[in-house]
């Protein structure tokens, strides 16, 4: 008992997963793909650093056949470090947009999230917003809220800027919404609709399921999201997704998993899980997330995020933003 | 710095005891010491990894907030926990007023709440969007009014000062309950009155406990993630997370980890400094007769103050997760709570039996070899309370890993097959890893217990011809239970909550409450984490219960 560590039954089908994204969001994943093909999910969930760490550390012994977490930046920092095999799959690059996935095939989107504009729809109208920004607007002053500069989609946010503007002018744009803050940024997206939607500040930046869950628990909050920066790049796009790790033991199935991950039939339960738009474009959202309206997606690939977020966490200290 | 010295037979060397015996005392330290400092020098040595300019960036962004944010976090808490802890061991152990009895160990059931949660809860109840101040805007007829920033230094000050108080209290309520009395009457013998008695006597001779506890909660401070993110204040720990998961420089936060170590050195120094000079006094035995009694309104002050503490500290936190966990209970409870309960109860059972035991052995080597080669050895092998949980995790899954190749590769070469890892992932590298990690805990609680025992003992003791083994069996185990139990439970407690170490390794499958929180937690869930919280807080009670009756009767 003390001392059986994971000696992998070699033989039985099975995938083990090391995952960054909660349990409660794919374990009824896992266990579909059971019922449907009898072979075997072992998941272990920790957050993507120590999960990272510890790949690199078990090397070629690992137990691990797929990585799955959250986040563009952290996909492709798992592959920079070779943690993740490239998959030459046709199911996965007709399922998958070439924009949600690795261009070199080691990890693919398998739910879209976009990080988007709130507002308090009884002081603001949506006429008054246009692009990200021009939430740095002197007309804002006092009246935007963010989460803090440590998470992650800020990080990819402001690095997807600086692919679109460059390092200087999003260090201004990053300053100007320092400027126009209303109270400090907040460490959780839902603090931060909630103070919009209390009205101490009008607008705020947040992750379109965290909307989701907000409004489906009070849905009498007087917010509502704007897609942003329709006239230019479009909108900030995340996703979720997985990779098979590089001394997968179970490769094969492991590939089969994914390719099933990103069907048609799995596609909804991934997303809807937790109100994400599926990555798959081919199945149609949840009703209450289509109800947010369409837009248009930023396509430039979202490894772009991973491969400047050093620089953007960089630019945000330098920007004050905390 | 003056090296601190216990007068008594020890600074002349040890003549009484056989040598081979002390070297094997002396061996189980260094191994335990080499143990901690494994994790330890894996993460700090990775500074010599490749330089970068991240350093450079934290030293021209934050470097001089962060070391700010850090004293003021460390003075505040340490004033305000020192000042809480003190008066209500005081006031439960001295003296007796309305409902002592059950605030008596009603104050140690803040212990079994995380403080994130704490964290989360009173950023809740007192921002801006939360029910004080939005009920307030809606009686003013405002849309906005001024109100205390709960989200600043002094909110975070205050909620780590109600969730670390327990550890002072526990151990200054042991110094009291042992002495503190006795030291009283013998003041007044001589004329002098109660409150300078307190303040001449009582506190003087609970300096070691004193110290000992704002030791524990100080490295708790300095290592802590969960709380300071939270409140996004950014400390050392904030930091290293960037620097190591956001700027993926292991060099930078190796860098900022050794500063941060080497401030803990400071503290513990500064507290055996505290120590210095300190007297000795028999443990006498003290009996509830001799408790001050309150007259009239005072009485119910003291009950006010004490349980006012109680309501901030536990109730109303407690009462907020209530609320919540009755909102989730429905779709989240399920039967793999009976699971995680198990687990948790386990590793929290099979960690504090460990870690006290070992914490034992360091104590006592302490004590029967005193010079400054073994003191340095004990406060090294307590140093793994000071890194930040999730550092120190990856610090000890490197080695473990290491040690697991060299087995597999061994085996496939002497057998031929396979094994897999056999070590890391198994509940013995779990409990180790807890060991590394709460061993200050459990040294804390011991060492203050043994530094009231006199010289004059040991020479007692001695001159009966007991040494080594039985002279710990005979004379200082009974004299230490008091200690052992506050040890054991706090360790059990800490266990229970702590996610990092639990979260990377822990087998497939062995989900505890504080997994189960996390899982609830990384995406912003909270409300749907006060069922694993209110559960692991209910599941605390039962050793709070059990070692306070326990404690309780064996100090009459």
């Amino acid at each position: 008992m003390l001392g059986t560590g994971f000696a992998v039954s070699a033989g039985a089908e099975e995938v083990v997963v090391y995952s960054a994204r909660n349990e409660q969001l794919i374990k009824p994943l896992f266990d579909a793909y059971t019922q449907e093909t009898g072979v075997h999910v072992t998941s272990l969930t920790d957050k993507e650093g120590p999960l990272m760490e510890r790949l690199k550390a078990e090397g070629e012994q690992t137990p691990a056949d797929m990585f799955i977490t959250v986040d563009a930046g952290n996909l492709w920092r798992a592959a920079k470090e070779g943690l993740l095999k490239p998959v030459d799959s046709k199911v996965l690059q007709g399922n998958i947009p070439a924009h949600l996935r690795d261009p070199e095939n080691r990890w693919f989107g398998l739910s879209v999230r976009a990080r988007t504009i709130v507002y308090n729809t009884k002081k603001v109208k949506p006429s008054d917003l246009t692009t990200y920004e021009a939430l740095g607007d002197p007309k804002w002053k006092g009246r935007l809220c963010l989460r803090t500069s440590k998470k992650v989609y800020n990080q990819s946010l402001v690095a997807m800027m600086i692919y679109d503007y460059g390092v200087a002018k999003t260090e201004g744009i990053v300053k100007s919404w320092v400027n126009n803050l209303a109270t400090d940024v907040f460490a959780d997206d839902t603090p931060v609709m909630l103070s919009v939607a209390a009205g101490q500040c009008d607008v705020g930046i947040v992750n379109t399921y965290y909307f989701g869950r907000l409004m489906a628990k009070k849905p009498e909050l007087p917010i509502a999201l704007f897609w942003p920066n329709q006239s230019n790049s479009g909108v900030h796009v995340n996703v979720s997704g997985a990779g098979v790790t590089q001394y997968a033991k179970h490769a094969a199935a492991a590939i089969k998993l994914l390719e099933w991950l990103s069907s048609e039939k799995a596609q909804n339960l991934f997303a809807d899980q937790n109100m994400e738009y599926p990555a798959n474009p081919k199945v149609a959202p949840d009703p209450r997330v289509a109800a947010w309206g369409s837009f248009k997606q930023n396509l430039i690939n979202v490894s772009k995020a991973g491969e400047l977020q050093g620089e953007a966490v960089k630019l945000m200290d330098r920007a004050g933003y905390k | 710095m003056k090296p601190y010295v216990l007068r008594g037979p020890f600074e002349r060397g040890v003549t009484f005891v056989r040598r081979s015996f002390l070297d094997r005392w002396l061996l189980a330290s260094l191994s335990l010491a080499a143990l901690v400092l494994t994790p330890l020098g894996v993460v700090l040595f990775s500074i010599f990894s490749h330089t970068n300019d991240v350093w450079r960036h934290f030293v021209q962004t934050s470097l001089f907030t962060l070391i700010a944010n850090t004293l003021w976090l460390t003075a505040g808490v340490a004033v305000g926990t020192t000042l809480l802890g003190v008066s209500l061991a005081w006031l439960t152990a001295a003296c007796d007023f309305p409902g002592r009895k059950w605030l008596d160990w009603a104050l140690m059931l803040p212990l079994a709440l995380p403080p994130y949660v704490v964290a989360f809860v009173s950023i809740g109840l007192f921002d801006f969007t939360g029910p004080i101040q939005t009920a307030l805007r809606a009686w003013l007829g405002v849309e906005k009014l001024w109100f205390p920033r709960i989200r600043s230094t002094g909110g975070v000050i205050a909620v780590m000062t109600l969730t670390l108080y327990p550890y002072l209290y526990m151990l200054v309520r042991n110094a009291f309950l042992t002495q503190g009395r006795r030291g009283i009457e013998v003041a007044q013998s001589l004329g002098q009155g109660r409150l300078r008695g307190f303040f001449r006597v009582a506190l003087p001779m609970a300096r070691p406990w004193i110290a000992g506890g704002l030791a524990l909660v100080l490295m708790e401070t300095l290592a802590d993630f969960g709380t300071v993110s939270i409140f996004n204040y950014d400390t050392f720990t904030t930091a290293i997370y960037k620097a190591w998961f956001g700027l993926f420089s292991l060099s930078a936060a190796a860098q900022l980890a050794s500063l941060l170590v080497m401030i803990v050195f400071v503290v513990l120094l500064v507290e055996q400094q505290l120590r210095f000079h300190q007297r000795f006094s028999q443990t006498g035995r003290s009996n509830v007769a001799d408790r001050f009694r309150f007259r009239g309104i005072g009485g119910w002050i003291a009950f006010a103050y004490v349980f006012g503490v109680f309501l901030i500290a536990f109730i109303v936190p407690v009462g907020q997760l209530t609320v919540w966990a009755a909102g989730v209970i429905a779709e989240d409870v399920d039967l793999q709570y009976i699971t995680f309960l198990g687990h948790s109860l386990f590793l929290g059972g099979a960690a504090a039996l460990l870690t006290t035991a070992c914490a034992l052995v360091l104590v006592s080597t302490n004590r029967l070899r005193n010079d400054l080669f073994t003191r340095m050895t004990v406060r090294l092998a307590t140093l793994g309370y000071a890194l930040p949980g999730s550092v120190l995790a990856v610090g000890i899954f490197i080695p473990l890993i290491w040690i697991d190749k060299q087995i597999l590769s061994w085996v496939k070469v002497l057998f031929g097959i396979d094994i897999g890892f056999v070590l890391s992932g198994s509940l013995l590298a779990m409990l180790l890893a807890y060991l590394i990690r709460f061993m200050a805990v459990a040294h804390g609680a011991i060492d203050s217990a043994m530094n009231r025992i006199t010289p004059s003992l040991d020479e007692t003791a001695r001159s009966l011809g007991l040494s080594g083994f039985s002279l710990l069996r005979k004379v200082y185990f009974p004299i230490l239970r008091g200690g052992l139990i506050t040890a054991a439970l706090l360790v059990f407690v800490d266990v229970m909550k702590e996610m990092p170490i639990t979260l990377m390794t822990r087998p497939f499958g062995w989900d505890t409450l504080s997994v189960r929180i996390f899982e609830m937690t990384s995406e912003g869930e909270w409300e749907r984490a006060a069922l694993p919280a209110m559960v692991l807080v209910l599941t605390g009670f039962i050793p709070i219960l059990l070692l306070t009756r326990y404690s309780s009767r064996e100090i009459k």
